[in-house]
């Protein structure tokens, strides 16, 4: 059986960074990923990012995904595993692990697990129809492959996904017929719902959809009308003539082997679901295991990059490893973190959060 | 469809590979998801529900909501959306559950 200081599981942004900064810091790290490919949803996001440079803001996802692949690949500390899927966690800290079709198990000191979230979907009559599909995969065919996901698209959701890849479907050459969504207002950063609407795209705030249309695939959608209680208002139907309707309605955390190790959850809805609890260090109830990222509760990538730069140092601070920097790093971690959460449109990731806190660490 | 011109990125050329969908003939681009090729033929139909045979398409595209089962060089219940193209693949539509050998 394999042994390591740290395994992190998942090597998207908070991954990434949980590896780097606790290979830094001297231990020895696993890093376990599931997919062909590092970089998690960052590789498809080609909008640029807001918060400081720290956060590499200014910059597009798929640039900084290669910014931090670069840090870690020459990086002696850390063995990498691709097509590498974690399976379980054990009472007695065996981790399972299936690489290339070969079963692995694994027996790490401390976890980070840096999972991320899936999409969610909504219900509505026909909604399993093909040419349906969460936002996340009409963004990895377009913006990972180079594939147009249909010809034209009714987007729901007008939080920043749903405008941010609403745009990126113009830019691939994708009409948008709309946006819709159920609340009375525009969830998304202004200059990303301002940017689609000079565009020609009407965002349709107190709508929702009825139901989809077609036989072998879709053909149509119905929306609605919202009143105030978020009723459907009748006879306030409208058709949109579509080939793809693309849901952006929130993430949910893939939380399967944190509930497996017994760590505590709660459900949240401010964070997309049931999260574990933690501490300001992002150590959950379980000793041996810490998060980050969207498993964590559901961010922006810029905070996933913190939280794994934090989980990382803190993970392999418990194991003893020491460096000059380590204080620093650790204060301006708790620091970004906080600058990042400040604004108003984290306020209800903060009211979250606030649910799952087990206090103060190191 | 593929994307002819994009602002911002650009896709290199990668080896065009050749592979059966339900017995006819395609291309697509070596290593790219077997779902990618599908979508720029124009195929979106993936499946076939087990109970009620409806027809399922894409939905997740990284491994996580099975939607995009299909059976490959005879292997049943094959992601789609993750398992890469390789020259001389037999594709088909999964009705139901699919049997293993």
């Amino acid at each position: 059986m394999r042994e390591t200081d740290i395994a992190v599981v998942g090597a998207g942004p908070a991954g990434l960074m949980a590896a780097a900064y606790a290979a830094e810091m001297g231990a020895q790290v696993l890093l376990i990923e599931r997919s062909q490919a590092l970089g998690g949803q960052l590789v498809k996001q080609t909008h640029k990012f807001f918060g400081s440079r720290q956060e590499y803001a200014g910059e597009r996802g798929f640039e900084i995904a290669r910014k931090l692949m670069d840090r870690i690949e020459n990086q002696p500390n850390i063995t990498i595993w691709k097509n590498a899927t974690t399976l379980g966690y054990y009472p007695d800290g065996v981790m399972t692990v299936k690489k290339d079709e070969k079963f692995h198990t694994l027996k790490p000191r401390k976890i980070i697990m840096a999972t991320g979230a899936s999409e969610k979907t909504l219900a509505f009559p026909n909604n399993d129809l093909p040419g349906i599909y969460g936002a996340g995969a009409v963004q990895t065919l377009m913006n990972v492959y180079g594939v147009m996901p249909a010809k034209r698209v009714l987007m729901v959701g007008a939080g920043n996904i749903g405008v941010i890849v609403a745009y990126q479907l113009l830019q691939a050459g994708v009409e948008v017929a709309a946006i819709i969504e159920a609340a009375p207002k525009i969830g998304g950063y202004w200059v990303h719902a301002s940017k689609i609407q000079r565009c020609g795209v009407p965002i349709l705030t107190g709508h929702t959809i009825k139901q989809a249309h077609g036989t072998d695939r879709l053909e149509g959608v119905t929306v609605c009308r919202l009143d105030e209680k978020w009723a459907m208002i009748p006879g306030t139907d409208a058709y949109f003539e579509v080939d793809g309707l693309c849901l952006a309605v929130g993430l949910s955390p893939l939380t399967e082997l944190l509930w497996q190790a017994g760590c505590k959850m709660e459900f949240v809805a401010e964070l997309g679901g049931y999260v574990p609890w933690r501490n300001a260090d992002l150590l959950t109830t379980h000793n041996n295991i810490y998060v980050a990222g969207d498993v964590a509760g559901v961010e922006e990538a810029s905070a996933a990059m913190v939280e794994g730069k934090l989980a990382g140092l803190a993970a392999a601070f418990s194991l003893n490893y020491q460096t000059e920097k380590f204080a620093a790093e650790y204060h301006e971690a708790k620091n970004q973190l906080n600058a990042l959460r400040a604004g108003p449109v984290s306020a209800k990731v903060c009211s979250g959060l606030c649910k799952v806190m087990l206090g103060e660490a190191i | 469809m593929r994307i002819a011109s994009h602002p911002i990125l650009n896709f290199p050329q990668q080896e065009t590979v050749e592979f059966t969908y339900n017995g006819e003939a395609l291309s697509g681009m070596s290593g790219e998801p077997i779902a990618a090729a599908l979508h720029a033929a124009g195929i979106r139909t993936l499946r076939h529900s087990s109970r009620y045979h409806r027809p399922r398409g894409l939905f997740c595209a990284i491994g996580n909501c099975s939607s995009c089962l299909m059976t490959v060089d005879g292997v049943p219940n094959v992601r789609v959306c993750v398992e890469p193209l390789r020259a001389g693949m037999k594709v088909e539509t999964q009705e139901g559950k699919g049997t293993l050998v």
